[in-house]
């Protein structure tokens, strides 16, 4: 059993879909990097609003519709505190977190990146943060270039000031969706900014299990998701420097991001509105401001240290009971991993293994998990992958191994 | 453990572990890559045809069992085989696995046909996200055989 502040009993409880079992079993819901479940909290918010509160936004005179923009905006205010951005309107709501990093690409780069221009890269990004750049090379002849990894899944910075030399963007993410790896955001925001690049930060991984402080990062722009941090999916969050987000022309047109509109053309809102055109998804971000409250009401702190745990009991567990027979990819080290690992067992496919470790209601994800060029890095071309995340105690890293020895059985090892 | 005995059928996991005709031929081999792009599964299949038959294939790539496995038994069924035949037989298996043809509709099994062997693939019916491991290599075999 963990030891950590949270209760771990307590907290599954509060997720209805914990409760579910599948052939007279709980799930031990082991795929949380993809997506996490909801607690009763969001879910019950969400149909409270959509009971009570909800009408359009920023829009009408009545009264419901001024609780509904109260809602919708007091969310954005939670999501300002929970990543410590300095300004409530350098939080924009998106659709995910692909689209707050295509805004970024689309109208920062668009504006500012011409041929020959330097966009650098790491070697672990999700497809998010390389094919909005791709699109650029295609566009306009933009170079990439990437950040190289260590044997064991870090960054390897040996030779980061020389990739840095002249770029204009330093895209990177904070932690590995495949290797669980955790990057040392820092100083790669600092190391960007002395070469005089933007520091953008894929913070998908990275914000739902750890204190955020984007200030303390110094990043210029930061996107992250609210399906991996217990909100709902549909809403996804770009941070980004006011000054940066004034400069930038809109992403996409419409209603609400508009101050004025003629025949003969536009003028923009102001911030956030100039980036969130159409209507946004109004009571998901009500939702997504239920699970900041969830989290924060935990403690990001403790969340982290409750992972540390479970990645430190996955690791010994998992390579006591099968050695050699196992191979985790990314840091061993938990001070710079959070608990997501990839895995390759015995020479089984991780389609196989994923489908025979559903037969013990073990959910995890088997694929590429967006990040091709990762896995021709690793030689493989997909990995099972189990995720824990705060619902997740040892019980289900043992219910894992032991799931493991039954696909042993199964192709004859 | 119960429940998967329909899936992984001796048959299967012996084409898994030793696939047929593995290989490649050299160009200007009919050649097609087809990729699963939810798993990252390849499936590359080259072939050899004369006089309107396939005399010689080869299969390359890296899957899970079931794809790798369908693959491989696809291979040795169509080798020898008139176009023809191959095509039928291509229609017979999708039918097995429950996909319907280009109008829609179900495809009614051809007792000219037979599957052999590949019968031991009905099971993945039941796990329909498997059907797409199943079918890759036959798929690749259709582009590759458009070239042709």
């Amino acid at each position: 059993m963990t030891t950590t502040a949270l209760d771990l009993a307590a907290i599954k409880q509060q997720f209805p879909l914990l409760q579910r079992e599948v052939n007279g079993a709980p799930l031990v819901y082991l795929d949380s990097a993809n997506t996490s479940q909801k607690p009763s909290v969001v879910i019950d918010t969400m149909t409270a609003f959509l009971r009570n509160s909800y009408a359009p936004i920023n829009r009408s005179a009545y009264q419901l519709a001024s609780e509904a923009t109260d809602a919708y905006e007091g969310a954005r205010t939670k999501v300002q505190h929970f990543i410590n951005a300095r300004r409530v309107h350098e939080v924009v709501f998106t659709k995910n977190a692909t689209e707050a990093l295509n805004l970024v690409a689309h109208s920062w780069g668009r504006t500012n990146l011409r041929e020959g221009d330097v966009v650098v890269l790491t070697h672990m990004e999700h497809h998010a943060n390389i094919v909005p750049w791709h699109m650029l090379v295609a566009e306009r002849g933009i170079v990439l270039r990437w950040v190289p990894l260590t044997a064991d899944g870090q960054l390897d910075l040996t030779t980061l000031p020389q990739l840095l030399d002249g770029a204009k963007v330093f895209s990177f993410t904070a932690m590995s969706n495949v290797l669980g790896s955790i990057t040392p955001v820092q100083q790669l925001c600092a190391a960007a900014h002395a070469a005089g690049a933007l520091a953008i930060v894929d913070g998908c991984q990275y914000v739902p299990h750890n204190v955020t402080d984007v200030q303390a990062w110094g990043a210029d722009f930061m996107a992250f998701s609210s399906h991996k941090m217990c909100g709902p999916s549909g809403v996804g969050v770009l941070y980004g420097r006011e000054a940066l987000l004034d400069a930038m022309p809109p992403f996409l047109g419409g209603g609400n991001m508009i101050a004025d509109v003629r025949l003969d053309g536009f003028t923009t809102a102001e911030l956030p509105a100039k980036f969130e055109a159409g209507t946004p998804p109004i009571t998901e971000v009500v939702g997504l401001g239920a699970a900041v409250d969830f989290l924060t009401g935990l403690g990001m702190a403790n969340i982290r240290e409750h992972e540390i745990e479970i990645a430190d009991y996955a690791l010994r567990t998992l390579t006591e009971r099968f050695g050699d027979d196992i191979t985790l990819h990314g840091p061993t080290d938990t001070s710079v991993r959070g608990s997501t690992f990839s895995l390759a067992f015995r020479g089984i496919h991780p389609h196989d293994l994923s489908q025979v470790l559903d037969q013990k209601n073990v959910c995890v994800r088997a694929g590429h998990h967006c990040a091709k060029p990762l896995m021709r890095l690793l030689g493989v071309s997909a990995t099972a992958r189990a995720s824990f995340y705060l619902y997740n105690d040892t019980d289900d890293v043992d219910t894992l191994a032991d799931a493991l020895d039954g696909a042993s059985a199964i192709f004859g090892f | 453990m119960p429940g998967l005995e329909d899936l992984y059928r001796e048959i299967i996991l012996d084409h898994h572990r030793n696939p047929r005709n593995r290989g490649e031929l050299p160009p200007p081999a009919p050649h097609a890559i087809g990729h699963n792009p939810l798993c990252g599964d390849e499936i590359e299949v080259y072939l050899q045809v004369e006089n309107g038959r396939v005399v010689d294939i080869k299969v390359g790539g890296q899957g899970c069992s079931i794809s790798q496995s369908s693959a491989s038994m696809m291979s040795q069924a169509v080798k020898g085989k008139p176009i023809a035949e191959v095509q039928a037989l291509v229609r017979r298996f999708k039918g097995m696995m429950s996909i319907p043809d280009a109008d829609g509709n179900a495809i009614e099994p051809d007792p000219a046909v037979t599957l052999g062997d590949m019968e031991a693939l009905q099971g993945v019916v039941k796990y329909p996200v498997r059907i797409k491991c199943a079918i890759l290599g036959w798929n690749t075999l259709l582009e590759a055989l458009e070239q042709v």
